[in-house]
């Protein structure tokens, strides 16, 4: 029984493997990204970013058709392109950065939908809305696990400098001249793991892998080692858990998965020991000095 | 005598209007300077520009032999983000930084540098708290602890005793007199006129402009401080066109 219901579809059927691979490679490259975008405030950054990519993959759809090379490079393109005029538009003018933000992403939302939507079918917008976990191919595998392995090994690289510019930015100016260099390369890496979330998840999705396993860790760790981890076990969860029920009950991947990563994290905020709603309820004793 | 800073008709300002104009002086080297004023006078303007936060609108500051390098910069706390996830002693090794860099770990001689600032600013026990759930004065040592392994040749501080009870402040006091001391330049923005009297032998009165630098004895008049009161509540546009300077 348990079996036939955890293990079966995936040793039975090569795309629901693939699936599985894909969501673990998103899991592992995208999920401490979404670490450090909700500890900077910024997971709302995150959506603004996965809405300014559409343009881009769309251009690529374009000019070369539901190729993942395409989309992918026009996605990074867009999203570069927003994130650094979003920026320089904070920094030279009053506007602060969540509406200049805004304000190209939603400009890049209505380009890119209408792009699809004139030259494509509404087939093609739904893939790139709402992505096709269960379509990944071999080269779409390829690109998502490259994308984890740049994302974690970069920033293994940039980790105390981007725990600096959290924590204490000024400090960083103070000391160093890698704050710039460490807010834009991490930007470049948010951009990265949504387009790679995008094929899987569409560019609405991406974002939900990256924080919503996030948002449920906060209830679970304190230190940042402990958030990661368990934030990439609660997104692997998720993918696991949302392609079963996926593959069971007939509904659409992207999706479910989001859906098994939310559950995860309204039951974190409900049972969650770090400032959990149930140990609000039910306080523990506190420590003796 | 070597000068640390030379201030030359520096005027410093954000968005083109001038907060600090036309000033003029030398900050000695291995000196102990509180920088004082009503607000708005411009003080923590001044350490800004001394950082390169603040670009001069006008005129230069002068480094006598130290190099932004070897500058070590306490601003108001605000600028910390306390909710985020980091234990005490990673906020206090971050201030060895120019030694370790961004990527290279730490060695056990870090380690124990890093124990030991802990433990001069009184902090023993608290390592492995987040600093989150510290208190003001207690996060307030843990910044000094993190500016004693910076090890900088010139100290700027920023309102460093404000809203902290009186033994952190005495404590604190201690470190500061321990690095003027060591032959460094210390320069702090203060409000307590009490505490500079009694720990600070050189005094930079503002008022958006400077109303008096020299020996605190003869800087903290009574007259100086009613003077700099009235340059500030007199002056609502650029410092030259009211108070003193219309004159």
């Amino acid at each position: 029984m348990m079996w036939e219901l955890l293990v079966q579809p995936f040793a039975d059927f090569g795309f629901m493997r693939r699936a599985l691979m894909g969501g673990i490679a998103i899991s592992v490259g995208a999920t401490p990204a979404g670490v450090f975008l909700m500890l900077r405030r910024m997971s709302l950054t995150g959506d603004a970013m996965a809405h300014a990519i559409l343009p881009g993959a769309a251009v690529g759809f374009l000019v070369a058709g539901l190729s993942l090379g395409a989309m992918t490079i026009g996605g990074l393109i867009a999203g570069m392109t927003v994130a650094l005029l979003a920026g320089f538009v904070t920094r030279v003018t009053a506007l602060r950065e969540d509406a200049s933000l805004a304000a190209f992403y939603l400009i890049s939302l209505a380009v890119g939908v209408l792009i699809v939507s004139t030259r494509g079918s509404n087939v093609d917008l739904m893939h790139v809305l709402f992505g096709t976990v269960l379509a990944l191919d071999d080269d779409a595998l390829v690109l998502l696990c490259s994308i984890a392995s740049l994302s974690v090994l970069t920033l293994a690289v940039l980790f105390r400098p981007l725990v600096l510019e959290c924590a204490d930015p000024q400090f960083l100016r103070s000391v160093s001249g890698l704050s710039a260099v460490t807010h834009f390369t991490f930007l470049a890496l948010v951009v990265l793991n949504l387009v790679a979330g995008f094929h899987a998840l569409g560019t609405l999705m991406a974002v939900g892998i990256m924080i919503l396993p996030a948002a449920a860790a906060r209830f679970w760790a304190i230190g940042i080692g402990a958030l990661i981890a368990v934030a990439i076990s609660v997104a692997m969860l998720a993918s696991l858990g949302g392609l079963l029920l996926s593959y069971h009950f007939s509904l659409p991947s992207g999706p479910a998965i989001i859906l098994v990563a939310g559950l995860g994290y309204a039951l974190s905020l409900v049972f969650g020991p770090v400032g959990g709603l149930a140990g609000r309820a039910f306080p523990r004793r506190y420590l003796e000095a | 005598m070597n000068h640390a800073l030379s201030f030359r008709n520096l005027t410093l300002g954000y968005d083109r209007h001038p907060a600090v104009y036309r000033l003029d002086g030398e900050i000695a080297a291995g000196s102990l300077t509180a920088i004082v004023g009503p607000n708005g006078a411009g003080k923590s303007t001044v350490l800004k520009g001394v950082t390169g936060t603040l670009r001069p609108l006008e005129g230069r500051i002068a480094f006598g032999g130290i190099a932004r390098s070897e500058i070590a910069y306490l601003p108001q706390q605000s600028d910390i983000d306390r909710s985020f996830p980091i234990a005490v002693t990673d906020l206090v090794a971050m201030g060895l930084w120019r030694e370790i860099g961004g990527f290279a770990g730490l060695r056990a001689s870090h380690r124990a540098r890093v124990a030991d600032a802990i433990s001069a600013v009184g902090l023993e026990g608290f390592e492995k708290r987040p600093i989150g759930s510290l208190s003001g004065g207690q996060i307030q040592r843990a910044l000094f602890a993190r500016l004693l392994l910076q090890d900088a040749r010139l100290v700027l501080l920023d309102e460093p005793f404000t809203a902290i009870d009186a033994r952190t402040v005495a404590d604190l006091i201690g470190v500061v007199r321990r690095w003027h001391g060591e032959g460094r330049t210390v320069l702090a923005v203060l409000h307590d006129v009490d505490t500079v009297r009694a720990h600070f032998p050189r005094t930079l009165m503002l008022a958006r402009e400077l109303v008096a630098h020299g020996p605190t004895a003869q800087v903290l008049t009574a007259e100086n401080q009613f003077r700099a009161r009235q340059m500030c509540e007199a002056c609502t546009g650029p410092p030259h066109t009211c108070g003193r300077s219309a004159a």
